[in-house]
Parts: structure tokens; sequence; C-alpha cells
């Protein structure tokens, strides 16, 4: 009996969350490859496998969160990490990198007008229209622009993660159906939009454009953070 | 390996102290992937020292996603609440972003290649 209760709490442990993640991760990737339709992310299949376990095995988020976190903490070098990437690609950007400030700024102040105005028209209380605001930049810049303006970090984590997902998935058909031909408007579009997350779709479609797709993550993140004061003190 | 990951560590770790200069305004992860960038753009690493982990790390990006989008559970009761407002919120402005920002880059670049050709035309007929 003490042993049936001792491999009960490893389900709890690091090793086997750690393993719970990379399998149903692993999973995903397999049915992406297999059936090739665009909703079954990787990312979004293992947060269907993991969410029912951790209630079935009554196993409470912060718990799974703590164990995890060396995964968490590979968000900011993956981040880093793409400044090499963007070397990589340098002779690309020569020449655009002024277009691609005005595409970025532009994007950045539309989609803050539009998220916070849309969830304002809706009815969207003030401290979920602020956790809304920086749903289109990566995660770390997203929780101290949601700090410094009224919203609840954790929500805006949220949102960022459900943007990601959603730019992830529909970004590649929306530059289809405008027939975009450049790469780098492509990789720009998708990263301003949906940061690290859509980077990954990015890079599926070509270096060039998950490079791309990395600097605007930068480029987005920065402008959002200096637009959404002024946005939410001038303009809504 | 070993060395690609150190200097990625290492800059994460200047833009974290540049970070807090600036009040956190930058993340530390932004300002150590433009220094990484600067550093390698001015030649005071060598490319091959980051390439193998710098490919690695972003080649396998969304794996480290896994952990805060499983973090969606702990506020589904205040997702839930509103759930329309959020889902109509982030459509109508991750698809405008997407398409204000593509458009406006392509039809730079469009532009920038008609002069070109424009030009070329020119000097051929001189």
């Amino acid at each position: 009996m003490e042993k049936f209760e001792k491999i009960t709490a490893l389900l709890s442990g690091e090793v086997f969350l750690l393993c719970l993640v990379l399998g149903s991760f692993l999973l995903g990737v397999y049915l992406y490859k297999r059936l090739k339709f665009p909703l079954l992310q990787p990312l979004l299949i293992s947060v269907v496998i993991i969410i029912p376990f951790l209630k079935i095995a009554d196993i409470e988020y912060n718990t799974f969160y703590q164990q995890t976190k060396i995964l968490n903490f590979m968000l900011g070098p993956s981040v880093v990490a793409l400044g090499y990437i963007l070397y990589e690609q340098i002779e690309y950007i020569k020449g655009n990198v002024m277009s691609m400030l005005i595409a970025v700024f532009a994007g950045s102040l539309v989609g803050i007008v539009t998220v916070i105005g849309t969830a304002k028209l809706m009815g969207a209380d003030k401290i979920l229209q602020m956790s809304l605001a920086p749903k289109s930049v990566t995660t770390p810049i997203a929780i101290s622009i949601a700090q410094n303006t009224g919203g609840v970090p954790e929500l805006a984590v949220a949102f960022v993660v459900i943007c990601g997902i959603f730019g992830g998935l529909v970004g590649p058909l929306i530059l289809r159906y405008l027939g975009i031909q450049s790469k780098i408007a492509k990789g720009l579009a998708i990263g301003s939009a949906s940061h690290a997350l859509g980077t990954t779709r990015a890079l599926e479609m070509g270096a060039l454009e998950g490079a791309i797709s990395g600097l605007a993550i930068g480029i987005m993140g920065v402008m959002t953070a200096i637009l959404i004061p002024f946005v939410e003190r001038f303009i809504l | 390996m070993i060395k690609g990951l150190f200097f990625i560590l290492l800059f994460y770790f200047l833009g974290e102290v540049c970070s807090i200069g600036i009040d956190g305004f930058i993340p530390g992860s932004v300002i150590g992937m433009i220094l990484l960038f600067l550093s390698l753009f001015f030649k005071l690493i060598a490319p091959e020292s980051v390439k193998d982990a710098a490919t690695v790390i972003t080649k396998n990006m969304a794996v480290f996603f896994v952990p805060p989008a499983v973090g969606l559970m702990a506020y589904a009761e205040l997702i839930s609440q509103s759930i329309w407002a959020i889902s109509l919120a982030i459509i109508v402005s991750t698809v405008l972003t997407i398409i204000v920002v593509a458009v406006i880059q392509e039809s730079f670049e469009k532009r920038k290649e008609r002069t070109k050709t424009k030009n070329k035309w020119k000097s051929s007929k001189k």
C-alpha cells in the first residue's frame, strides 16, 4: 500500500510531468504531420491532453507550473536565440528596415485600438480590456505591459497564448487569401500578430519568414509597450 | 553547443541587467536578442559559436509554451464569463493586424521593385 502511494506521488513530480509534456507534444507533432490538419497544432493537442489529466489526477496548476518550470524558463533564451536567426538573414533585411518599422507600427496601433474597442463594445470591463491589450506581444513583454496598465498578468498570458494559437492557425490562410508574395511581409505579419507561437509557424514556411517573424516579435513588443498608454489616454 | 548556450545565457543576463536599468520597459529577453544580433553583426563573436545551440532552441520553441498554455485552466471560469467579448476582440484584432502589416510591407516592396525596373529601363534606353 505504501508503495502504491509513493507511485501516485510520483505522478505530480517533476520527472513524470515533464514526460507528460514532451510525450503529449510528440503525439501532437505526430498527429499534425499525419493528418495535415492545421487546427491540430502540437501545442493545442498537448494542452487538450494535459488539462484533463491534471483535473482527473487532482493536480493543481501551480504544482504543474512549478514542476515544469525548466520549460517555461527556456522561453527567455529562445527569444535571445532568435538574434542569431535574424543575423543569418541579414542580407534580406537590408533596405527594408524603414518599411518594416512603419508596417509594424501601423499593425500595433490597429491591433490595440481594435482589441480594446471590440472588448469595450461587447461590454467587457476595464480590467479585461487592459489584459487583452498586449495580446499580440511575447509573454514576458505582455506581463510587464499588463502590470503597468492595470491589467491582470495571468490573464494577459492566457490571451497571449490564445492569440498566438489563433494567429498561427489563420495567419497563413489570410496571407494566401490576400495573395501576399513577399516572404518578409509574411513573416512580419505573423510575428507581429502572434509573437513566438506565430514564429514557429513562420519557421515552417521558411527560414527567412521565421527570422523576420522573430524580429517582428521584438519590434511589436516595443511599439505596443509605447502605444498602449497612449491609445488608452487619447483614443479610447 | 555549450559555448552557444553560454553566449545565449550571457546575453540573456546582460539583457536582464539593461531591462532593470530602464524599469522593465522592454523585457530582458528582447534586449538580449538585440544585443546578440549586434554582437554578431559587429563580429564580436563568431556566428559558428552560437549556431548549433540557437538553431536547436528556436526549432523547438513551441514546446516551451505548453506550461503557460496549460495555465488557461486556472482562469477557465473568468474567461468563460466573457467568452464572447474575448473571442471576438481577439479574432477581429488579430486578423486586422495580420492584414495591415502584410499589406503595408508588401506594397512598400512592390513600389521599390517598380522604381528599380523603371530605372533599369531608363538606363538601358540611354
